[in-house]
């Protein structure tokens, strides 16, 4: 019991870096921009997140500097591919490596450790936050130990997380706003003709991106962990998207999905090296590229199809 | 503006536009050296002093050349069949497969120039294989290929890691690569024909596959500009619907093509670990098949334009390297900025000084772009 609330645990807090990644791609493909991206805004959001926190003190400054870089970065995107009409593809790899590369460079200019900031501590950080009545109920047999270990005492950012995915259902599927964003993801010359300006819906779904893998990154460098390392993604933003697609694009079952693809990797640190029931000893890396190969099986249609947004990755030309 | 994309003057289509967005790139990453507290002139000098200044650097530079010319040739090759090929890196990466059994299976028993050959198959027949299975679901299943290549390159870097720790690597050693070759399995340098010329190297990993990549330019040339199967390939990434009609089989096209691109990355790993290392470590691709979209980009797929763009890949590398010894807070992980933005400008937003330029030409000498003055300003 203690060991499975320990897995769950560790499966949550992987789990959310993911899943505010995977909310913020599916914002912008649902409107018909491909976004490879997520994993470089991430990382830059990661990086300003733990400088300024480290430079302020204050966490919450941190948070504000990672998302304003996070949708400074969304905005070259949506500008190389809304306004310019290039190739989505194209400009989603430019980012990742424009993050990668800068936040090195940078963080070594500035901290001088090695591509590392400051530790953070204290109020530079978001702490865990214990939710009412987890002491008094931690003696409650099952409920109480769900309830005092799992659900409370996390950071935050991880109820921010989980939150996001019914707010991100009630948007796409119950406003205006989203009805229209899904819209001019599969046609975008209906929206148009509609009289609704594709290249503001868009920018508005680009913006959104921005703002969750902002949320992201912080989440990484000034909640999970206390600064800034570099290369920390370390391919999340690519899991993200693995999940976005085996979730077909859509909000819950993404969250279920990053919760797999969570639960795998919480369970692979775990049992590093130790013998699986009835399988025998698995090893680690065929573990580590199981989010990969089982989206691979679906896309390729064998279980189940996903279809994307019918008009993703192609510009949008006015008719003339 | 009733014609977006009107036709230009060819100098102006193909060197003066390309020039300006590589311009703009450089001048970004010159922006991010004054950020750290550098002065990008002096940058610039070393870079190129660094690249260029001595023979030994010289050589380094084509050596880190002779990768980008493979992954850039593969990018290319894709690129031409409309799909874009992200998994460069994976295939390079699983190529080494290839490379080292041959190496570790012939190196005491035949003479390099007949192991070299068997390797050469082996790289670029694993990296096919590897873009095989992307191709095969894109053109049959109906996955998008930059996914899958995408997965690819996480799933070979699993792959690698699981054969170098546990098969690969001789039990007595620690570090987690291959046994050193024997002399079977090496390379010879052509660090000569820059002594030749009377340049001095003292050792330079530069070798005999920088010619293989450049037999492989010729190749990639004559392949898509000079067969049948290359004007299909042209055709398709023109227009599949065109191909389609005109009785070509997309997943045919799909196919080959993707396994050509996965052949030419596969062979990108003859290089580093044949020719320098002589044994296979963990990563020694180091995001060449990365590389390899901007050069490919840069080169506007065409192997007179990544051959140079290659080169100046190279000098990047090269010179960033030395950089690092002089100004220690600009690390050679500025070249992936630089990466990037050659990425960004030359590929992505390609088009945004294009309408300018047009206007420009229409205003100075409207015959020039083929229309005359009075219908520029048409609806």
């Amino acid at each position: 019991m203690d060991l499975l609330v320990q897995l769950l645990d560790a499966t949550i807090r992987v789990s959310v870096p993911l899943l505010l990644a995977c909310l913020a791609g599916l914002y912008s493909e649902r409107a018909g921009i491909f976004d490879i991206g997520l994993e470089g805004k991430m990382l830059a959001g990661a990086f300003a997140g733990a400088s300024a926190a480290a430079v302020s003190g204050s966490a919450w400054v941190g948070l504000l500097a990672a998302v304003a870089i996070a949708v400074l970065l969304a905005l070259v995107h949506g500008f190389a591919s809304i306004t310019h009409r290039g190739n989505q593809i194209v400009s989603g790899v430019a980012i990742n490596f424009i993050a990668a590369g800068s936040t090195i460079i940078l963080g070594q200019a500035w901290f001088r450790q090695g591509g590392r900031t400051p530790a953070l501590s204290g109020d530079a950080r978001f702490s865990a936050i214990e939710l009412p009545g987890a002491e008094a109920l931690r003696d409650v047999p099952v409920i109480g130990t769900i309830y005092s270990d799992l659900i409370s005492g996390h950071s935050l950012l991880v109820y921010v997380a989980f939150l996001m995915v019914p707010f991100t259902w009630w948007v796409l599927f119950r406003t205006r706003f989203g009805l229209r964003l899904r819209a001019v993801g599969e046609n975008p010359a209906a929206v148009d003709t509609a009289g609704i300006s594709v290249t503001w819906l868009r920018y508005r779904a680009v913006i959104c991106t921005g703002i969750l893998t902002g949320l992201a990154g912080a989440y990484l460098s000034v909640a999970q962990n206390a600064g800034f390392v570099k290369d920390m993604t370390a391919g999340k933003g690519y899991i993200a998207l693995a999940a976005l697609i085996f979730a077909k694009w859509k909000p819950v079952p993404a969250m279920f999905a990053c919760l797999l693809f969570g639960f795998l990797d919480a369970a692979s640190i775990r049992f590093q090296g130790m013998p699986w029931p009835v399988i025998g000893k698995v090893p680690v890396q065929l573990i580590n590229a199981l989010p990969f190969i089982l989206t691979i099986i679906l896309l390729a249609g064998f279980i189940g199809k996903a279809i994307p947004p019918r008009a993703g990755g192609v510009p949008y030309v006015k008719e003339r | 503006m009733s014609t977006p994309y009107a036709k230009l003057p060819g100098w102006a289509d193909y060197g003066l536009i390309p020039l300006i967005n590589l311009l703009v790139a450089f001048i970004m990453a010159g922006l991010v050296v004054l950020l750290v507290g550098e002065n990008p002139l002096r940058a610039a000098v070393i870079l190129v002093d660094g690249a260029f200044g001595s023979g030994q650097n010289i050589a380094y530079t084509l050596y880190y050349a002779t990768n980008f010319i493979f992954t850039g040739l593969a990018v290319a090759v894709a690129f031409h069949a409309g799909l874009f090929n992200i998994g460069g890196e994976g295939q390079a990466y699983i190529a080494g497969l290839g490379v080292s059994l041959v190496a570790l299976a012939f190196d005491s028993v035949l003479p390099w120039w007949l192991t070299f050959p068997l390797a050469i198959a082996g790289a670029a027949l694993v990296g096919a294989l590897w873009a095989l299975i992307p191709a095969y679901l894109q053109a049959k299943r109906g996955s998008h290929i930059v996914i899958t290549t995408i997965m690819f390159n996480f799933i070979a870097a699993s792959v690698m890691v699981y054969m170098l720790v546990n098969v690969l690597k001789p039990a007595a050693e620690q570090a987690p690569q291959t046994r050193q070759f024997l002399d079977g399995g090496q390379l010879p340098k052509l660090n000569f024909i820059l002594e030749a010329l009377g340049l001095s190297v003292r050792s330079a990993p530069l070798n005999i596959s920088f010619l293989l990549a450049l037999v492989m330019a010729v190749f990639v040339w004559a392949l898509i500009w000079r067969t049948r199967l290359g004007y299909e390939i042209r055709t398709f990434g023109f227009s599949p619907k065109a191909a389609r009609y005109a009785g070509i089989s997309e997943s045919r096209i799909t196919i080959i093509a993707m396994m050509i691109s996965g052949g030419l990355a596969g062979m990108m790993a003859l290089n580093p670990i044949m020719g320098d290392q002589h044994h296979m470590a963990l990563d020694f691709v180091a995001g060449a098949g990365f590389v390899g979209i901007a050069v490919a980009l840069m080169g506007r797929s065409h192997p007179i334009g990544i051959v140079p763009a290659a080169i100046l890949f190279g000098m990047l590398y090269q010179g960033g390297a030395e950089l690092a010894f002089e100004m220690p807070n600009i690390s050679r992980d500025m070249i992936v900025i630089i990466q990037g933005l050659v990425i960004l400008f030359a590929g992505a937003l390609e088009h945004m000084f294009r309408p300018t330029i047009q206007t420009l030409f229409a205003s100075l000498s409207p015959r020039s772009m083929g229309i005359p003055a009075a219908k520029t300003g048409g609806a």
